[in-house]
């Protein structure tokens, strides 16, 4: 009986990826981008969402390889006089908070909703996919933002902003949920007809315990798939929720954010307050997406199409 | 016989579409109610009919003689009574009726959705065949790798990048707005940009812009879809009967590439559209998305309302309309109800 | 002056095709060898991966990649085509030589009109109008004995049975008067009451038109009717070769003699059926010597260290084995 982890080692997954140079690198640089975010206080010369670092007088100074760069910014600074590279730190924090929170409420949902959907059949599967087709015939996008948009009509300016990393989280979270839903629903109407589902019944055991424990682990491939292709889109929607200014507020600013505010300041030169969130951004939902490309194409390659 | 099968078949048609009516009813009955909500809660009509100038007095009268003391239910009715007709109350930041400003700003949002619908075709159709046709070439793996780049390029920072290198760096394009405009009916409810050289050159940066996180989606979707209708029978059976391969591939191949292409890119412009918003704002562009903002900015609950109001039933309309005809095509759709 | 070629309309000679696989390369086809007259019906037949298939598609060149000829040749109307280019061989598919697959709902193109589909292959090999392309098509649908085959040219392919949509296939096949059918596995997919009524228009067909026919099956008594000599495939080569009738009644290569026996038909009621024990090897299985020696009652030394080669036996058939 080999333990988990010598299985693990001998698989043809571990195999797969090893011979993949562009998955592996993906990967690396995702963990130093993880590493990254999970350590920004301790590693970041400064703390951008402290008022009391920022001095007015720093803003607008360019990277340290630029005339008039400094050592002490060495990405520069913003139009307030926070250092980019902290600022990029932190964001990228609260963008990979956002997204995973966003995502883990969007598979939670889904999940019992299309397992439900999936295992019971009948009227609820059919009350509960109208919903899902209704709510999918809506761009998510449209959803995120709309919702947002009374949110912040709603709260006023100053709430939203204080509750701003929550209220993201919910709003991402319940505009993308169908997509969760209909996958699930679609491998445990394969999985239903199976014998271990028949002997499980047989002997006894209540829906739900059948269900949960043993069709969902089994249906379990598929939305992995679909996990990493959300995370990404979900960081995207934070960023352009943010950009559209429904997100992170100027003073505790995501990559999103900062995009928007670095934007005028192209024209006047400053082109580092904008660029440089962007390409950090690009680069963090570039290596999730090959990853999901990847892990797409070795769990089935015909799972998923597009 | 023939004549029963037929007659079958126009009951389930018939049964199909009027639950999909129906169901496209029940949600506009859900936006309507939502959107009056907002309304009724948050917004504050006595000020977008009057102003800010008038006394509590002068406001507690006016609000009883519009009925804003009456119950809720009867208030959503007023409300839906007024929609129907065309009236969704009074945008206080322009002064004029809701859906009048609405209809103003469209023009502008739909120009740009035109113009990177056919950036989208002229471009996506013959990298997307090709790369089915020869996916070893140079051009096709190329294609394939900036494709995961794209989808990961926000639409915003590829727009942000596009006026730094065209408009800031080598000064030939636009940085903003939509430049010259021509009315096109003379009572200046559609403005475009398509007549004039000076608007042309506006609607550059914001329709490439647009298409950018669509065009890497389309090519993949066209290649992969017609790499496997390559493989099917009946094109093995076209290269049986001699046909030349342009006949092969351009004719049959393609037709039946492109059916669920079609249905996906219906999908897309609903994304696009949301996509627009962004887009506007990068550009300045006085289009619904950038007149959404401004409302939301400025807590204009009327115009804010009317146009999530509009939008959703536009998307529920439009639907509707396809789904209905994707069950002309498609026969297995009416009976099962959903696809 | 001796050695004169007997001249014969299709001759396939010593063919090999292989696949290239990353692994290498994988025999699919050895040492297929026939030849087929004006009229002449010849059957190939065996289980699925014996190779007929491959052997059917690699006369018109269509063998799926990484499908190659490695060797041998083969010779139609006097013409060597398995020596011509991709626009060659076009001249001669659905022209000169027309094959029909086993599958009607998968073959015709779901989104094209019957019509359509008709009239583009006889356009696609003559200089010929529309209407009149119609008019040829109208013709065929008439001789496969459709009913009403003016709608039928309008309508698509999903509104038509599975019976009426092989009679079109084969009526496509006759739009340019081929000299030659290929019918690989023609009735396999279709009910068990239509498949008779298909084949006898095939043979009726095959013999108003004289038109030669390669049937490809796996269908022992569909063969027995139908055809005049028949060539017995396992594992990528033939194994016996004769006329139709002696074959079927006195079956030389054991393996023969284990299908024929193994026909529900030729079993008693009460008996068990038979059956050979055993299953044919993959192509990258193939074992030494005789393929079929595994499975073989008969089985000697020399049947796993040599491979039998196709002999004259009795009654006219060539087999390819040791001990008989």
């Amino acid at each position: 009986m080999k333990t988990k982890l010598q299985k693990f080692k001998e698989s043809y997954f571990l195999y797969a990826f090893k011979r993949d140079r562009v998955a592996m690198a993906s990967f690396i640089v995702l963990v130093i981008f993880l590493i990254l975010a999970i350590t920004a206080p301790w590693i970041s010369p400064m703390n951008p969402y402290d008022a009391e670092n920022i001095d007015i007088m720093n803003s607008e100074i360019p990277p340290m390889w630029m005339a008039d760069g400094s050592s002490e910014f060495i990405l520069g600074t913003d139009n307030m006089g926070r250092d980019m590279l902290s600022t990029m730190f932190y964001g990228l924090r609260t963008s990979i908070i956002i997204g995973l929170g966003a995502v883990a409420l969007q598979a939670f949902i889904g999940v019992v909703l299309g397992l439900s959907a999936g295992y019971l059949g009948g009227k609820t599967d059919a009350i509960l996919m109208r919903i899902a087709d209704i709510q999918f015939s809506f761009p998510y996008l449209i959803m995120a933002i709309f919702i947002a948009a009374i949110f912040q009509v709603a709260f006023g300016v100053g709430s939203y902003e204080r509750l701003a990393v929550p209220l993201l989280t919910i709003i991402i979270g319940l505009s993308n949920w169908p997509i969760f839903a209909r996958t699930i629903r679609a491998s445990v109407m394969g999985e239903k007809n199976k014998e271990y589902v028949e002997a499980a019944r047989v002997i006894g055991f209540p829906k739900f315990t059948i269900m949960f424990r043993h069709v969902l682990p089994n249906s379990l491939t598929s939305v992995m798939v679909i996990f990493t292709i959300q995370v990404a889109s979900a960081v995207q929607s934070e960023a352009a929720l943010s950009f559209l200014g429904f997100g992170m507020p100027v003073t505790r600013p995501s990559l999103g954010s900062l995009i928007r505010a670095g934007q005028e300041f192209i024209f006047s030169g400053s082109w580092w307050i904008t660029i440089f969130p962007g390409l950090w951004l690009v680069i963090f939902v570039l290596v999730i997406n090959l990853l999901g490309d990847w892990l797409r194409d070795v769990l089935n390659p015909k799972l998923y199409k597009g | 016989m023939a004549v029963s099968k037929f007659g079958k078949i126009e009951n389930h048609m018939f049964a199909f579409i009027i639950r999909r009516i129906i169901q496209a009813l029940l949600v506009m009955m859900i936006i309507s109610l939502v959107g009056f909500a907002i309304k009724n809660k948050i917004g504050d009509p006595v000020r977008d009919l009057v102003g800010e100038r008038v006394t509590p007095g002068e406001r507690a009268e006016i609000a009883d003689n519009m009925g804003l003391n009456d119950p809720f239910l009867i208030q959503y009715v007023r409300f839906v009574k007024h929609a129907v007709k065309g009236d969704l109350g009074r945008s206080f930041l322009y002064n004029k009726p809701a859906l009048e400003v609405i209809i103003k700003h469209a023009p502008a949002t739909i120009e740009l959705l035109i113009g990177s619908a056919l950036i989208i075709i002229l471009v996506s159709l013959p990298l997307g065949v090709y790369s089915a046709l020869k996916p070893r070439s140079l051009l096709s793996r190329f294609t394939m790798s900036f494709s995961t780049l794209g989808v990961s390029m926000p639409v915003f920072f590829t727009a942000i990048l596009l006026i730094y290198l065209f408009a800031v760096n080598l000064q030939v394009l636009p940085s903003y707005g939509r430049g010259e405009t021509v009315d096109l009916f003379g009572n200046g409810y559609w403005n475009t940009g398509f007549l004039t050289i000076d608007g042309l050159k506006h609607l550059i940066l914001p329709c490439i812009s647009l298409s950018s996180i669509m065009l890497p989606l389309f090519i993949r979707l066209i290649r992969s879809e017609m790499m496997e209708v390559l493989e099917t029978e009946y094109i093995k059976y076209a290269w049986a009967k001699g046909l030349s391969p342009a006949r092969v591939w351009l004719i049959h191949a393609f037709k039946n590439t492109l059916l669920p292409v079609v249905t996906v890119f219906g999908v897309q412009m609903g994304l696009t559209f949301a996509f627009t918003i962004l887009t506007e704002l990068v550009f300045q562009w006085q289009g619904m998305g950038f007149m959404f903002l401004e409302a939301v900015q400025r807590a204009d609950t009327s115009l804010l309302v009317a146009y999530l109001v509009v939008v959703g039933s536009v998307f529920v309309l439009v639907n509707t309309i396809v789904d209905i005809l994707y069950g002309f095509i498609n026969p297995t759709v009416r009976i099962a109800g959903t696809k | 002056m001796s050695s004169v070629l007997e001249s014969h309309l299709l001759e396939v000679r010593d063919l090999e095709v292989k696949f290239a696989l990353r692994t290498g390369d994988i025999t699919a086809i050895d040492n297929v060898s026939f030849t087929l007259d004006r009229g002449e019906r010849l059957g190939l037949v065996g289980e699925s991966g014996a190779g007929k298939s491959v052997t059917g598609f690699s006369i018109i060149n269509l063998i799926s990649k990484p499908g190659f000829i490695s060797r041998g040749s083969i010779h139609f109307e006097g013409n060597k085509i398995s020596d011509f280019s991709d626009t060659q061989m076009r001249t001669i598919r659905g022209n000169r030589i027309a094959m029909i697959f086993q599958d009607p709902m998968m073959t015709l193109n779901p989104v094209f009109t019957i019509g359509y589909q008709m009239i583009e292959t006889l356009q696609a090999h003559q200089n010929i109008s529309k209407e009149k392309a119609r008019a040829i098509a109208l013709e065929k649908l008439k001789k496969v004995q459709i009913p009403s085959p003016e709608e039928r040219l309008d309508q698509y392919p999903h509104e038509l049975s599975g019976g009426m949509r092989q009679r079109i296939i084969i009526a496509i096949s006759l739009l340019a008067d081929p000299a030659i059918i290929i019918a690989d596995e023609p009735t396999t997919a279709l009910d068990v009451t239509i498949q008779a009524e298909i084949m006898d228009l095939l043979q009726e067909l095959c013999e108003i038109e004289n038109m030669g026919l390669i049937l490809i099956t796996h269908d022992l008594g569909v063969v027995a009717q139908v055809t005049e000599k028949i060539a017995v495939m396992y594992a990528g080569k033939i194994i016996e070769f004769g006329p139709t009738d002696q074959v079927v009644a006195n079956p030389t290569h054991p393996y023969t003699i284990g299908l024929i026996g193994s026909i529900p038909g030729s079993t008693l009621p009460g008996e068990e059926l038979r059956q050979i024990p055993g299953m044919m090897p993959t192509l990258t299985n193939i074992p030494p010597g005789c393929a079929f020696n595994p499975r073989c009652e008969l089985r000697e030394t020399i049947c796993t260290r040599e491979t039998p080669l196709l002999e004259k036996k009795q009654n006219g058939i060539m087999a390819a084995c040791h001990m008989k």
